[in-house]
């Protein structure tokens, strides 16, 4: 990339549908620049976080990404994401909060024992909103897209909460044309998803065309897996506890999406490359969030665990 | 066509996006229709249609069959009560086009939600139950798109398995439709007779109408010319943010909402009348010759001029209209009806406005027919025409020549909500024709004559509070002090000025609107100016602050419990207001909006008067409007 170097738009490789996301979530961003005293970027290591902090980085060029990222470490987290985490921070040169919930950590809390519905709650809702709280984050930008889940498609783009990080979906602003209401008063915070239009499919190709890197769990390797309830989980480290008849095994594996280790389930896969994973999704039978099993732990959950103030 | 192609990706740098929107009530099939729309371009995976089965037994209207619906409605409450109460979005891919889809509720109390889905749509799909032919929801659907500026529509004739496929019911209903469109300013209508339960002519051309040649509805979607709406437009660039990483830079980053721009044309702030020349465009990934509709880049110029978020930059030939007064469109979205006069926050573009009101109602527009009612305010969902007066003024276009600089929003000052949504018609001419009289003498000035510093110091609070009894107290107090003020109380400007109002909350707000004017006239020839009133709402104090600079207008919250004022009801007013003689009485059967941050808050109960002045006499002096000692006139 060189400044001096003047191209004609024409010679951009992106695809028009493409460019348009990105250009709209540009937008996004410098609007909340724009209109907030204290923002921030949700970083959850994953691929949409990786496209968020590419765009973000486009947005501000040549100014340096103006606001931090904060990583809500449920101290369960794959370790290559840890590393992929860390190493991407010094990189960019970004300042990087990461906050864990440390009365969880004393009350013991864990996904194996105390069930992911606890875990996700008091390790990343709670967290999250401690976080929010403790370095006063007046706007904070995540991840989410409109096709990930059903409750998912009627969120703004702007979301509004109220004291104490509540959503209502019966109290959240209209959003016409590109004109956002960004006004909040004290406690009051939003939260901003810049991405909320884009597809899965649209994510990949973004980073195969922008060659954004991203953690390589997302990519076929030899991996000691357990079956569980129908999923395969990974074996990352000793604190996974296992049945009698439980023996990890190597298989040829991949993720599709990025969570707590115990709760994230893989698919079984050889697709080792970006192109490989954009032809593997082209055949896809199931969703993208089939392997979390925070969504099905109970009835219309994401929706529940939205008004609590998850992301 | 081959559901199949629908999985292979292909790069071309053709693939575009439209975004289109599906208006018409649930049992139209609206959702079952975006449904069959996902599953059969392989939008849904396996797992969702599992759960989607499973949901179909337990929630389901369609027997045995999968019920789509399912799949967009996702609230819980939405889930219960089979109904949509807000807009989805929803996405499916094809070869040619990648597509976003507004899926909004058709019934009238929705009437919002459908007109932000058709805020960013190209197209919309507008169902018709080939049972029921034209209805008073269609026409309501149809003149939102047409008034939003949807260009394309597509008649989508739902359930034509109902009437046995027959030609003729299709044909006197696109008719009966056609005839009243006819004044919508529509480019195209096409109509496609489709079952969205069976899957006819979706995804391709159904047997079951061997007489329609097509397309079908995909295809249709799939090729539809939406010419570029922004790509011949004048070039318009709204500010969103000032660049300066370092003092050498200094860029403009927004987006390029229409038109086109190339390194060296001449631009202007049509604002300041200012102009300059493109020096470079800017992105992350090497800067450009020329940017067009729909880049996001950060523009630096050749010249220093002082630009800001909120601005547009243009070309001199081609410049928005600039003005502080201009009618439009406005749809309602708020529970609280709009109050004529009232002071509302709006956003025009990047340009965030302190204050606007609605000056005038032209009429209310019957969704339903079209046809222009009389009104003076607008409830929920309702669309008027109106005209619109700013604090300052503003750049925009028509909203017909140009969406994305001829619309905006207003928003509630004090709970912020987003209580409506507009489209500009035209500048209105009085805003060009009253040039300020440039003043060779100020407030400054005049004030320095009375060695004081002007304000408006406001007491507001109940009927029967002690307002009246505290300013005059604080007015002789002032005036044995040596200093220039004037009292303005609410009874003896009623008799004169404002004698022709009433008390319903529009006349309330325009009451308060003629006071804070003379006050603030008064505040200019350097007086101390003391007022007292009820004024109730929160947004005509505010509106009052806005009129005089930081620091000047000083509120003062008399704070007595409305069972105290009762109690004392020195007038007889709330023995009348009880007994049902007066009408819209603040405490009894209007409102009273409290003060959440007033400069001094008085509470009255077991005070002396004398000592509750003695305290406004205290914060005054603490901020530095009066000397605290008497003072003698030099």
């Amino acid at each position: 990339m060189n400044a001096q170097n003047i191209t004609e738009p024409q010679t951009r490789t992106l695809p028009r549908h493409l460019r348009r996301l990105e250009a709209e979530s540009i937008e996004i961003m410098r609007e909340v620049v724009a209109e907030f005293s204290k923002p921030v970027m949700l970083y959850s290591i994953g691929k949409d976080s990786s496209v968020m902090l590419h765009l973000a980085q486009k947005a501000f060029y040549p100014a340096k990404v103006p606001f931090p990222l904060l990583h809500v470490d449920t101290t369960w987290k794959f370790r290559e994401m840890i590393s992929f985490r860390d190493g991407t921070a010094q990189r960019l040169g970004i300042n990087l909060i990461v906050h864990v919930n440390q009365d969880g950590i004393e009350r013991g809390i864990n996904p194996i024992e105390s069930g992911s519905t606890l875990h996700t709650q008091v390790m990343k809702t709670d967290a999250l909103k401690q976080a929010l709280d403790l370095y006063g984050f007046d706007a904070a930008f995540g991840g989410a897209r409109r096709d990930e889940e059903k409750s998912r498609a009627k969120e703004r783009i702007f979301s509004f909460r109220s004291q104490g990080h509540v959503w209502d979906p019966r109290n959240q602003r209209p959003e016409l044309w590109n004109l956002f209401n960004t006004r909040s008063r004290n406690g009051e915070t939003m939260r901003v998803f810049a991405i909320s239009n884009w597809t899965e499919l649209d994510v990949w190709e973004y980073i195969m065309l922008e060659n954004i890197p991203v953690v390589p769990l997302y990519f076929a390797k030899q991996r000691w897996v357990v079956h569980r309830n129908g999923t395969l989980i990974m074996v990352d480290d000793e604190r996974l506890p296992l049945a009698p008849d439980e023996t990890p095994e190597l298989k040829m594996m991949r993720f599709r999406t990025l969570g707590c280790y115990p709760l994230s389930g893989a698919i079984e896969s050889d697709a080792a490359t970006i192109k490989d994973i954009v032809a593997e999704m082209q055949v896809a039978t199931l969703s993208e969030r089939q392997g979390r099993l925070i969504d099905t732990d109970e009835v219309a959950s994401m929706e529940k665990k939205k008004r609590e103030g998850y992301f | 066509m081959d559901t199949d192609a629908l999985r292979e990706l292909t790069f071309t740098d053709s693939k575009d996006q439209l975004r289109f929107i599906t208006c018409g009530s649930v049992d139209d099939g609206k959702s079952t229709l975006i449904g069959r729309f996902l599953h059969d371009s392989k939008a849904i995976y396996e797992d969702q249609l599992q759960a989607l089965a499973r949901d179909s037994v337990k929630h389901g209207t369609t027997g045995d069959d999968i019920d789509f619906a399912l799949l967009v409605d996702g609230l819980e409450a939405e889930r219960e009560q089979g109904i949509t109460i807000d807009v989805a979005y929803r996405f499916f891919t094809t070869p040619r086009r990648s597509f976003m889809v507004a899926d909004t509720p058709g019934h009238e109390q929705y009437t919002r939600n459908m007109a932000t889905g058709a805020s960013n749509a190209q197209l919309a799909v507008i169902l018709i139950d080939a049972r029921k032919s034209v209805l008073v929801q269609t026409k309501r659907h149809s003149y939102i798109c047409s008034l939003l500026g949807i260009r394309h529509v597509v008649v989508a004739l739902n359930k034509m398995d109902l009437v046995d496929y027959r030609k003729e019911v299709f044909d006197r209903i696109v008719d009966d439709y056609v005839d009243f469109a006819s004044n919508l300013g529509f480019t195209s209508i096409a109509a496609i007779p489709i079952s969205a339960r069976y899957g006819d002519n979706i995804i391709r051309l159904s047997r079951n109408t061997d007489w329609f040649h097509g397309p079908c509805l995909l295809d249709y979607l799939e090729n539809i010319d939406i010419q570029s709406e922004t790509a011949g437009l004048p070039f318009r660039f709204p500010v969103q943010w000032v660049n300066r990483p370092n003092l050498d830079f200094r860029g403009y980053a927004g987006t390029v909402v229409s038109g086109s721009i190339a390194v060296g044309d001449e631009i202007v702030i049509p604002a300041s009348g200012r102009n300059s020349r493109v020096k470079q465009i800017v992105t992350y990934d090497g800067d450009l010759v020329r940017a067009e509709a729909g880049d996001a880049v950060t523009i630096t110029l050749t010249d220093e001029i002082d630009i800001g978020r909120g601005d547009i930059i243009a070309k001199p030939t081609e410049r928005p209209e600039v003005a502080d007064q201009f009618a439009a469109h406005l749809i309602w979205m708020d529970q609280e009806p709009m109050v004529p006069g009232r002071s509302y926050a709006l956003r025009i573009g990047t340009q965030s406005i302190a204050s606007g009101s609605i000056t005038a109602m032209k009429y209310r527009i019957d969704v339903n027919t079209g046809a222009h009612v009389a009104a003076r305010t607008l409830s929920l969902n309702e669309i008027g025409f109106c005209n619109i007066a700013t604090v300052q003024p503003a750049a925009f276009d028509a909203y017909e020549a140009n969406r994305r600089t001829g619309s905006f929003i207003v928003i509630d000052r004090d709970t912020n909500r987003t209580v409506g949504a507009g489209m500009i018609a035209f500048p209105l001419r009085r805003a060009a024709n009253i040039a300020w009289q440039p003043l060779s003498l100020g407030k400054k000035e005049r004030a320095a004559l009375k060695h004081q510093r002007p304000c408006i110091i406001w007491f507001t609070g109940f009927s029967g509070a002690g307002k009246s009894t505290i300013a005059n107290l604080v007015d002789q107090k002032l005036f044995a002090m040596s200093y220039h003020t004037m009292l303005l109380d609410g009874d003896n400007l009623r008799h004169g000025l404002n004698r022709d109002l009433g008390f319903t909350e529009s006349d309330r707000v325009e009451n308060i609107r003629r006071v804070g004017e003379v006050a603030k006239l008064m505040a200019d020839s350097g007086l101390l100016v003391i007022c007292s009133f009820i004024s109730p709402y929160k947004a005509e104090r505010d509106m009052v602050r806005d009129l005089v600079d930081d620091g000047e207008f000083i509120e003062v919250f008399v704070d007595t419990p409305i069972g105290e004022c009762v109690r004392r009801d020195p007038k007889g007013l709330y023995a009348k207001a009880k007994s049902g003689t007066i009408r819209n009485f603040t405490g009894i059967d209007a409102p009273y909006e409290a003060p959440s941050a007033p400069e001094i808050h008085l509470t009255t109960l077991n005070q002396q008067p004398e000592r509750l002045a003695d305290t406004v006499l205290n914060c005054l002096a603490t901020r530095g409007i009066i000397v605290p000692a008497n003072r003698t006139e030099n």
